[in-house]
């Protein structure tokens, strides 16, 4: 029970700094080689060699919250606010160094005056450390992901 | 010929476009969008899919063309075809998906008429009894799908015109071709194949504004400076730690390190039809292992004069009017079906280099990725910039959209203009595509 407290914490956690544009602090959550991963195609088992709609590594995460953070960032301009609810958590491996972990989120996004919803299922691969748990590998299969865009998906979700 | 159902236009249109400035009702009026989808998407070659979309006899992709859903299947005879999705009995459409298989033959789901893959009828449930001493039946081609008027298909690339008149598909592409060619030249086997996944993106804004975009060398230090300048940094980084960044990082960083005044070394070449292509590319030949091996897997193939022959064809993009961008050097596409006046889906698209090194698919993958997937980190500020130009067209703060820039310049040679030296941010590329738009508007 201790451990699936912790890990919920660490799930809500990692929604909250999404959700107050904590980047960096977002981004520290991952691993060194950590890997965060939206497939195109939810049949998809690996993230590598495949189309996906995010597979960055902390490289990337950089690249993308430098770019949010630069001011002419143009579409990063408008008011532009998120909401996380993440639920439905189910840890699936508990072995210290591969903790396997599901859960469901839905996130309200404002942007302007226009409203979206995206929902899906998180799972996460962590590990503990000695700051904490870190992130080996985070799959987002979002529901939303196989209907069209409207507009584009402008950080993690 | 099609139903014109907007009559009174055409005459105003004439003054609407002039050589460098074109009116904002042409991006903005329903009523012109309307006559658009008549006399441009309707008529004239549309992309609908490559062949290897659908490999086996009975698989089917759904495409719109203009306002038509239409499907292209894969026949018995192996052979690409492409039908109005309707069912000619009561009007259903006759796959709802957008892709997958239908087996031997289509079904459809309201009373069980089947058809052959070429729309040819097959079957209608109890057909004796129900039609005997009517002219329903097989001999009646209005019980079968109706056929695209023409479908062609070059290197595996399909495309269909709904107009039984007008040029060849060969003709109608003209030196745009190179965008094919270029791209199955690339691949040791001489062809390509799709990677099953298309990004999907609508943008809130006419489909005109999209293709204009595509060959504007002025807008990517402006438009993409915060991607261009994150990318760098991180670049910088990883150099100095491991000595080598990957291929994507430069392709991106190349938004701030190319300065706006080094996009007037590029060049745009313009063809009839509206056809443009804008030549040169960010450091696309690198030296390293990776790119050493497929060139080796080139010269195995075709010899080291085809292979420095086809490595060295220098375009950064093919805009094939009105509706496709093609990315050949990186095997991507943006096909751009218009859904309304203010509304435009991309369908964008990766293919893979047949008898090439897995890295290389890797590296125009990774190019997929970041640029054309819904995340993109270039292409949002495109789409921000798109709409915000539909909204300014949409005022009455003026009547008139410049396409100024570097006109006087352009060198007319043949049926092509070609920018001048040092003016590849030339507007020449809009004012191109206006020129083909206003000829196929005129044309009843």
């Amino acid at each position: 029970m201790e451990l699936h407290h912790e890990v919920e914490q660490f799930l809500y956690r990692q929604a909250e700094l999404l959700d107050t544009k904590q980047w960096q602090a977002w981004i520290d959550l991952f691993a060194d080689d950590g890997v965060y991963w939206m497939p195109a195609d939810p049949a998809h088992k690996h993230w590598d060699g495949v189309p996906s709609i995010f597979a960055e590594d902390r490289n990337l995460m950089a690249v993308r919250m430098k770019r949010v953070l630069h001011p002419d960032a143009w579409s990063q301009r408008p008011l532009w606010g998120t909401n996380h609810v993440v639920s439905n958590v189910i840890l699936e491996k508990t072995s210290p160094d591969d903790i396997v972990v599901r859960s469901r989120f839905h996130m309200m996004e404002l942007r302007r005056d226009d409203v979206r919803h995206f929902a899906g299922a998180y799972r996460h691969h962590l590990k503990k450390t000695a700051e904490g748990y870190r992130i080996k590998l985070q799959r987002v299969d979002m529901t939303n992901a196989q209907a069209a865009y409207e507009y584009v998906l402008q950080v993690w979700v | 010929m099609l139903q014109e159902r907007v009559p009174d236009l055409s005459r105003r249109l004439a003054e609407f476009v002039e050589p460098d400035r074109v009116r904002r009702e042409v991006y903005t009026d329903p009523a012109i969008f309307e006559l658009e989808i008549q006399r441009i998407h309707e008529r004239v070659w549309i992309y609908c899919g490559h062949e290897s979309q659908v490999p086996k006899a009975g698989d089917y992709y759904a495409v719109q063309i203009g306002r038509q859903p239409m499907v292209m299947v894969r026949g018995a005879d192996g052979k690409v075809n492409v039908l109005y999705n309707r069912c000619p009995h009561r009007g259903n459409m006759m796959v709802g998906d957008r892709q997958g298989s239908s087996g031997e033959f289509f079904r459809c789901s309201y009373h069980a008429w089947t058809f052959h893959h070429d729309g040819r009828l097959r079957s209608i449930p109890m057909m004796e009894s129900g039609y005997a001493g009517t002219p329903y039946g097989k001999d009646n081609p209005d019980c079968s799908m109706k056929r695209a008027a023409r479908v062609g298909n070059y290197r595996g690339f399909v495309f269909a015109s709904l107009s039984p008149d007008g040029p060849s598909l060969e003709d109608f592409l003209g030196k745009a071709i190179v965008a094919f060619d270029d791209m199955c030249d690339r691949a040791p086997r001489g062809e390509v194949e799709i990677v099953p996944n298309c990004f999907r993106v609508i943008q809130k804004s006419n489909w005109k504004i999209f293709l204009e975009n595509q060959l504007d060398a002025l807008h990517p230090s402006v438009t993409h400076q915060s991607t261009g300048r994150a990318a760098h940094e991180v670049e910088k980084d990883i150099e100095k730690k491991t000595g080598h960044a990957p291929l994507s990082y430069h392709m991106l960083s190349a938004f701030a390190t190319v300065t706006i005044d080094k996009w007037d070394n590029f060049q745009t070449l313009n063809y009839p039809h509206g056809h443009c292509i804008l030549t040169g590319y960010m450091g696309l030949r690198p030296r390293d292992p990776d790119t050493l091996a497929y060139e080796k897997t080139l010269v195995d193939a075709y010899g080291q004069k085809r292979m420095e022959e086809i490595l060295g064809v220098n375009i950064h993009h093919v805009l094939i009017y009105p509706g496709l961008s093609v990315q050949s050097p990186l095997q991507q596409l943006r096909a751009v079906r218009p859904l309304g006046v203010d509304r435009t889906l991309t369908e964008i698209w990766h293919f893979r280099l047949k008898g090439a090194p897995e890295a290389i698919y890797r590296r125009s993958l990774a190019y997929y990725n970041l640029v054309n997937s819904p995340s993109t980190l270039v292409n949002a500020d495109d789409l921000e910039n798109f709409w915000k130009v539909h909204q300014g067209l949409s005022s009455e703060g003026g009547d008139w959209v410049s396409f100024a820039r570097h006109f006087g310049r352009d060198i007319q040679k043949g049926e092509m203009v070609e920018t001048a030296a040092n003016c590849g941010t030339s507007e020449a590329p809009m004012r191109n595509q206006m020129k083909a738009w206003a000829r196929y508007m005129a044309a009843q």
